[in-house]
């Protein structure tokens, strides 16, 4: 839920990624950190095991600057991707305003990718969202690779709903900012129809 | 939220900052947007202290519901120095209490709870407030976003 506070003129909007392990949901995150200058960014928090495994989640607050005199501020999370860790997942989801969901483009991966997919759609719904409403944007991550699918057949078996869809490579921060950009546009438009 | 009940709130953290001897209250809603704080927040990342606490009581809910339990609503925890008390109140925000040896949990815990039922009527004062003005403000009160343009939003990411 976008959290207004008018006294303060400051809008607060969740943000989450998405996306079967390893996909680089955290990548995609400490891309946006080291990228934003330091008035803008708060602390990249990380909740991972000692092998760098998301255990919790990430946290990075990022202040946008200002839309009609109100200071914006997104919260990025990303959610644990492993498959057991399904019971964090669903309280990362509480009150969110925009999903971003980063797929793998290896194609070993891709199962990986429509479960964790169904997983989202499933999780959301649990909360009270749709998909199909929620702002929405899809990532097809680790472009780089060799064995990646081509995007055109990701898109055909990852593409909801038509939702803008980027082709990245988080390592290097291809399409990271692009994805960020359009997913605060999706949030921030949504605003505008409440 | 209203400026009348913010500074209410305001106020009521004041008062449990300064009866607990505490060094920081802080109040935040269980998506962990910080709603208000009070006492010295210098060195303290007040964000990232929101995010982990509703971070921390929605794992303890979790774990809660596993067991059969509806909620926890107090946690403590103990360090060298400070100590953090987190407890829920009506069922929506959570406050939080940061105190070193200056104080003890027992007054912690005392004062708390004289906070919560105050902020509890708040809150509901709130809710009213809220619930009667959604009818007969709902036309004459435009969100400051309903002309948002693509141009505002293109104009956040220019750097």
């Amino acid at each position: 839920m976008t959290f207004i506070n008018y006294a303060a003129r400051e809008i607060n909007c969740k943000i989450v990624y998405y996306g079967p392990g390893l996909c680089g949901k955290t990548t995609n995150l400490q891309w946006i950190y080291d990228k934003t200058n330091p008035q803008a960014k708060g602390k990249l928090i990380s909740l991972a095991t000692e092998t760098d495994r998301t255990l919790f989640f990430d946290f990075l607050p990022l202040d946008l600057g200002t839309v009609r005199g109100f200071k914006t501020r997104f919260h990025l999370y990303t959610v644990p991707g492993q498959v057991f860790y399904d019971a964090s997942r669903k309280l990362i989801l509480k009150g969110v305003d925009g999903v971003v969901f980063v797929a793998d483009s290896q194609e070993a991966r891709m199962e990986a990718n429509i479960e964790s997919l169904q997983n989202l759609e499933k999780n959301l719904r649990e909360q009270g969202y749709e998909l199909k409403t929620v702002p929405y944007v899809l990532q097809f991550n680790k472009r780089d690779l060799p064995t990646a699918l081509p995007a055109d057949q990701m898109y055909g078996q990852l593409n909801f709903k038509g939702e803008p869809t980027f082709e990245a490579v988080a390592m290097n921060g291809t399409g990271v900012f692009d994805t960020l950009k359009a997913v605060a546009k999706l949030v921030l438009t949504e605003l505008k129809k409440k | 939220m209203y400026e009348e009940e913010y500074q209410q709130i305001k106020d009521i953290l004041h008062r449990l900052q300064v009866d607990s001897n505490s060094k920081i209250v802080f109040l935040v809603d269980k998506n962990g947007q910080q709603i208000a704080v009070e006492g010295d927040m210098r060195g303290v990342d007040a964000t990232s202290l929101a995010s982990l606490t509703a971070g921390n009581v929605a794992a303890t809910d979790g774990l809660a519901k596993l067991i059969g339990e509806k909620e926890f609503s107090i946690l403590f925890h103990e360090g060298e120095r400070d100590n953090i008390h987190i407890s829920l109140v009506a069922q929506r925000v959570i406050l939080v209490v940061i105190f070193d040896e200056k104080s003890s949990l027992g007054l912690v815990r005392l004062r708390v709870k004289k906070a919560s039922q105050e902020l509890e009527r708040t809150f509901e004062q709130l809710l009213r407030k809220a619930e009667a003005d959604r009818g007969s403000m709902a036309n004459r009160f435009d969100s400051p976003f309903a002309e948002i343009t693509d141009e505002d939003i293109d104009s956040l990411f220019s750097e």
